[in-house]
């Protein structure tokens, strides 16, 4: 252990301007009549998708797994399913192996949920609040689709492995290997292509159903998912659904990750039945977002690492 | 020999990649959305000296490269080779003039220099930042020219050519950054 770090990764200035933003998030929410909800960092459940990760702890008198929640999603739909009415919930969520000059294993996310809203409704409103934090004008929004089309002149929702890989090549990208998965190859060339010259603040939406996630499906387009994803200078800022209330179309989705799993050799995972039954006592009409509050910080301070937000990174804790 | 995940990436590292041993210069770690995480990878191949990128999926295991730097004094070289010996075991190891490249140009025998050892054969050698060599040919200055900043080559006693300043003279000892091959100063008081 290296004891001369142990001052803050963060400037105290900078700490108090992130204070200020947690503070105009929570005002924009009350005045909004969204309620503040605070849900289990600690679960026995934790999310099927085979790319997320997550830590554990024993619990010693049970000697039970408990999961650090990658998100407060299965929590919060939980209250939406009890009639909690539109939420929202500022808190740390967790990612194994998940570091790097804009990630942090312990990160801090804004997950909201409004009722009656599709997914348009909710960008709108995502819009608004980047307005009251950042001052940005309303993003550009461009469907999956529109967008490969404009950076790599390319149909994804029409492609082939062949053109997707000449494409990898022509860009100079040395890929790895990823197993003929036409979603795993969409999504090395977004995130290595289209994601860096997304500076401006740009929502991609419609994603391909393959990777709509927790997404309803498309009502008029059934290769789509009202899935939708916000990107400010090049990063990743939010992630949100027009959520998919359907609990048999969710339980086949969590089958599907598992088979996946077992396919690369993962650690399988328990379905949330709990979750399900939720679902399967019904979720309203909504739609929710994640948005990573440390990413908001970087943008509103022109920081260009997520240490220099973090009061201790990963290495100073 | 052993295994590193691409989460223990830092730069640094020396890893082995299609048969050559790497360093890795610089690491970034990016996630899509959703789906696989990425580990886009700037490194050099310690073989060729070239500098390549190559993205791997997060997670995936590497071999390592048994590659360390060695504190070693050259003692002579031969037709063929250039030997070297450590100076705290007393071991000689060979190079070839592939793996000492530039290198050799600032060596005089007995001189210290770190050797990079990849399965205890050399595969690079890198002289010290600066050294101090002597100038063993350099024409006079021409008289009157005093442009500032002016140069003339020097031949130092490896063989080594530079440029140095008019007022330098041959016999002289000088200072020279080897990553540069620039001329730093006169080092008439720092001769050892």
């Amino acid at each position: 252990m290296n004891k001369t770090n142990w001052p803050p990764s963060a400037s105290i200035e900078t700490l108090r301007a992130r204070a200020f933003v947690l503070q105009k998030i929570r005002e924009f929410f009350q005045n909004k009549n969204v309620l503040e909800v605070e849900t289990p960092v600690l679960s026995r459940h934790t999310v099927t998708d085979p790319h997320l990760h997550s830590l554990s702890a024993q619990y010693p008198l049970t000697q039970e797994t408990f999961y650090f929640q990658t998100s407060p999603e299965y929590h919060m739909k939980r209250l939406l399913c009890a009639g909690s009415d539109s939420i929202f919930q500022l808190c740390k969520s967790f990612r194994l192996d998940e570091q790097g000059r804009i990630h942090n294993p312990e990160f801090t996310m804004l997950e909201w949920y409004r009722i009656n809203f599709n997914h348009h409704q909710l960008m709108d409103e995502i819009d608004e609040l980047l307005c009251v934090i950042l001052k940005l004008e309303p993003a550009d929004r461009y469907t999956y689709q529109a967008i490969f089309k404009k950076y790599l002149q390319c149909d994804p929702l029409a492609t082939n492995l062949n053109e997707l890989k000449t494409l990898a090549h022509q860009h100079n990208l040395n890929p790895p290997d990823l197993d003929d998965d036409i979603d795993a190859w969409l999504m090395f060339l977004f995130s290595f292509i289209i994601e860096p010259q997304l500076i401006t603040p740009t929502f991609i939406y419609n994603f391909p159903i393959t990777q709509a996630a927790l997404a309803k499906k498309n009502e008029t387009d059934p290769r789509l998912g009202d899935r939708f994803e916000l990107y400010i200078n090049g990063m990743e800022i939010a992630n949100g659904f027009y959520e998919l209330s359907n609990f048999k179309e969710q339980r086949a989705r969590f089958n599907d990750d598992l088979l996946k799993r077992k396919k690369l050799a993962y650690e399988s995972i328990e379905i949330d039945e709990r979750f399900l039954a939720a679902l399967e006592h019904g979720l309203p009409d909504c739609a929710g977002v994640a948005l990573g509050v440390d990413r908001l910080v970087m943008l509103a301070l022109n920081k260009q690492t997520i240490n220099e937000v973090l009061s201790f990174s990963f290495e100073r804790a | 020999m052993g295994t590193v995940s691409t989460n223990e990436f830092k730069p640094g590292l020396k890893i082995m990649l299609d048969g050559n041993p790497c360093s890795i210069l610089e690491n970034e770690f990016v996630k899509p959305g959703k789906g696989q995480a990425f580990n886009r990878v700037r490194y050099r191949n310690l073989l060729n000296g070239r500098v390549v990128e190559k993205t791997f999926k997060s997670g995936e295991s590497i071999e390592t490269a048994d590659v360390g730097d060695v504190e070693m004094q050259y003692l002579y070289k031969d037709d063929q080779f250039f030997y070297f010996m450590d100076n705290s075991t007393f071991e000689q190891a060979t190079a070839s003039p592939e793996a000492v490249g530039d290198a050799a140009k600032w060596m005089r025998e007995n001189d210290n220099c770190a050797v990079t050892l990849w399965n205890e054969k050399p595969i690079a050698v890198t002289p010290p930042n600066f050294v101090i060599l002597k100038i063993v040919k350099s024409d006079p200055g021409v008289r009157g020219d005093t442009v500032s900043g002016a140069t003339k080559p020097a031949t130092l006693e490896t063989g080594a050519v530079v440029r140095v300043p008019l007022f330098v003279e041959e016999g002289e000892s000088i200072r020279v950054d080897t990553r540069t091959g620039d001329y730093m100063s006169r080092a008439k008081d720092e001769q050892n």
